[in-house]
């Protein structure tokens, strides 16, 4: 039986949530409206909310000084690039993991996670040094590698819940159909986890496309996303918030469209397969 | 179609023994039933022959070939699961024809097999639907589907009726019988229903804790339990059971009533014995075990009494509607012939 609520208390959650969805969402409607001031009006104290001179100016300038699209296709082809990578890596580990689990399984998937916890500095020197010397700096394939490496522990996770789910049955069904390994994993198994493997796809392109620390430390033009487009427009010229905040505008744009779009999906993937 | 015969089968989860050295034989053509206690290890025997468990010692033959290192799906078996396990992404029609799609059949073969499958089953204007969207004895009906299209050597089920109401059980049950007359493959069926056993078997295999405690025809089971197990595991109303000492050529029950022993009887003086009497085979006479009447169910065809005597509660099947009332003193008797004697030491059948 659904849990009788109180108007009243009903109208005050509403409320809250609305407040904290406003509170998180601000510095990007921050981000967004500084983008459409002029640098001066974007320092002035106090600082102007909605009644300002709009311009995109910033835009203009910002799209004449570097080639977004160049960082755009960058950021697309490492965040999608190192997401499947995972996934065909994933799918066959996780599908180990849930259905066929050894002694030691749950063990190796906490060591797994663990591996998330060791702060990325650690390993920088000595993957920066492997880059160096087998030619990787600032290339695609060496990025999507780490990005792909980086993400995986948390794709088979999520995988495994999502697996984890599914009946055996079904799966030993298949194999007294006369499945090979290869064919229950495409014909039964992926079908059937088609929403799982979709929400982990999502939060994952999110997460390689987020992703600010390896990209920047390892790429300095030929291979670098948008992260580094934003990151061009901090330091060396001083502060041009206004600037700034269109370089941000344009590179969240398109991974908030995408976020919105799949928003089911990926609310999905962060409980976990918690929820069905 | 082929035999299946296993040799001294084993199989540990663990440190835990689940079979023990299995040995049977079945026959091409044969619908075997097994039957036994919840966990006595009957899914497991069935999952070892399919080749999901993988044994830890002994042979599996299917036909003339040894499949211990065979995998499931080049055993040429088809398996019938509890939970049907449908594959819940493809429709009736893909189901049914996703084994011979996987061997790259002819497309004009899978539909001739699948239409000519779904019209045995009835299943014909089902063929687009989700299994989401049947009833329990519909997705029943397309397991089975899924089963026969491919023409296998053997056929597996592991309790497949048991989540079907009864008189839809009763239906399948004669359905699959049927169907199995009719492709004559051999059968291997797991059931916890006395009824089904009897009814579906050329034999019954009856296991407990791992182990096979006999093997026969069902009226063999019931007619000649080889031991207490099986006395007491088959036939329903559970067959009644008394303490007994041997004396001379009756035997003495616990409030000192004797009654006469059939003639088969090997026992030896003083012997302590487990009398079996089924619940058909008591009668109420003028002499014989005393008992007190304590509840009394007509269930149409016969009268099921309950009484206690010689300090067991005992059943007892009438057919002539007997007038009684609880609390009433009577006396009761069996035919010698009609009479199981086990030693009570080894539990064997000694009669
Ligand atoms: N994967 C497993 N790991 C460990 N033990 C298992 C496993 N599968 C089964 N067992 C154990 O093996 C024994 C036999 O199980 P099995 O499923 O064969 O019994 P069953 O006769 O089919 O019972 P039921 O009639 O309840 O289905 C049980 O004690 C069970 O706990
Ligand atoms: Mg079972």
């Amino acid at each position: 039986m659904a849990r009788a609520v109180s108007v009243r208390r009903r109208t005050i959650a509403t409320a809250a949530a609305w407040l904290i969805g406003f509170l998180i969402f601000f510095p990007i409607l921050w981000t967004i409206i500084t983008s459409f001031k002029t640098e001066l009006e974007a320092f002035s104290t106090p600082p102007k909310f909605l009644f300002f001179e709009w311009t995109t100016e910033n835009y203009g300038i910002v799209q004449e000084r570097s080639n977004y699209l160049r960082f755009v296709s960058n950021s697309l082809i490492l965040s999608i690039g190192s997401t499947l990578v995972a996934l065909l890596f994933a799918i066959p580990a996780a599908w180990a993991m849930a259905f066929a689990p050894a002694k030691r399984t749950k063990d190796l998937l906490m060591w797994m996670l663990s591996t998330k916890m060791m702060p990325p500095v650690g390993a920088l020197i000595p993957v920066y040094l492997i880059f160096r010397d087998m030619g990787l700096l600032d290339s695609r394939g060496g990025l999507i590698a780490v990005l792909f490496l980086m993400n995986l522990p948390i794709i088979v996770w999520m995988l495994y819940t999502y697996f984890k789910e599914i009946p055996g049955e079904i799966l030993e069904a298949a194999r007294m159909d006369g499945a090979s390994l290869w064919k229950e994993l495409v014909y039964v198994l992926a079908p059937m986890a088609v929403p799982g493997i979709a929400s982990t796809l999502l939060l994952n392109v999110i997460l390689a496309w987020n992703e600010a620390f390896w990209t920047l430390n390892l790429t300095t033009s030929a291979a670098a996303p948008l992260t580094a487009f934003i990151a061009s427009y901090s330091s060396p010229e001083g502060l041009f918030w206004a600037k700034l905040s269109a370089a941000s505008t344009m590179a969240i744009a398109p991974i908030l469209v995408l976020g919105w779009f799949a928003q089911k999906q990926l609310v999905r993937g962060l409980t976990f397969g918690a929820v069905k | 179609m082929a035999s299946v015969s296993l040799r001294s089968v084993h199989k540990k989860f663990g440190p835990i023994t689940v079979l023990q050295s299995i040995d049977l034989d079945i026959e091409d053509g044969e619908f075997v039933v097994l039957v036994g206690p919840s966990g006595c290890g009957k899914s497991t025997l069935l999952r070892s022959i399919a080749g999901l468990e993988t044994i830890n010692g002994g042979e599996i033959h299917i036909g003339e070939r040894q499949v211990n290192h065979v995998a499931p799906k080049d055993r040429d078996i088809a398996m019938v699961f509890q939970s049907y396990a449908l594959y819940p992404h493809m429709d009736v029609r893909r189901n049914m024809g996703f084994s011979l799609n996987l061997r790259k059949s002819p497309t004009r073969m899978v539909v001739e097999r699948v239409s000519a499958a779904s019209t045995k089953l009835g299943l014909n204007s089902l063929l687009d639907r989700l299994p989401k969207q049947l009833s329990g004895g519909q997705r029943q009906r397309v397991a089975m589907g899924r089963a026969i299209v491919r023409n296998p050597q053997v056929f597996l089920f592991d309790e497949p009726l048991s989540n079907l109401d009864a008189k839809l059980r009763a239906t399948m049950r004669t359905e699959i019988k049927a169907l199995h007359q009719s492709l004559k493959t051999t059968a291997i069926y797991v059931t916890h229903d006395q009824v089904e056993a009897m009814t579906m078997a050329n034999r019954i295999v009856v296991m407990s804790d791992g182990v096979i405690q006999q093997v026969g025809a069902p009226l063999e089971l019931y007619d000649r339990p080889a031991n207490i197990f099986v006395a007491g595991f088959i036939g329903s109303p559970t067959m009644n059971f008394f303490d007994a000492v041997i004396d001379g050529k009756q035997a003495g029950l616990a409030d000192g009533s004797l009654l006469a022993l059939p003639a088969s009887a090997a026992v030896t003086e003083g012997q302590k014995v487990v009398i079996g009497i089924r619940p058909e085979h008591l009668h109420f006479t003028d002499t014989g075990i005393p008992g007190t009447v304590v509840v009394v169910e007509p269930l149409g065809m016969s009268t099921q009494v309950t009484l206690d005597a010689a300090r067991e509660r005992v059943t007892l099947l009438a057919l002539e509607r007997p007038v009684l009332a609880p609390g009433d003193r009577k006396h009761l008797t069996a035919r010698p012939q009609d009479i199981h004697v086990f030693d009570r030491a080894s539990g064997l059948r000694v009669n």
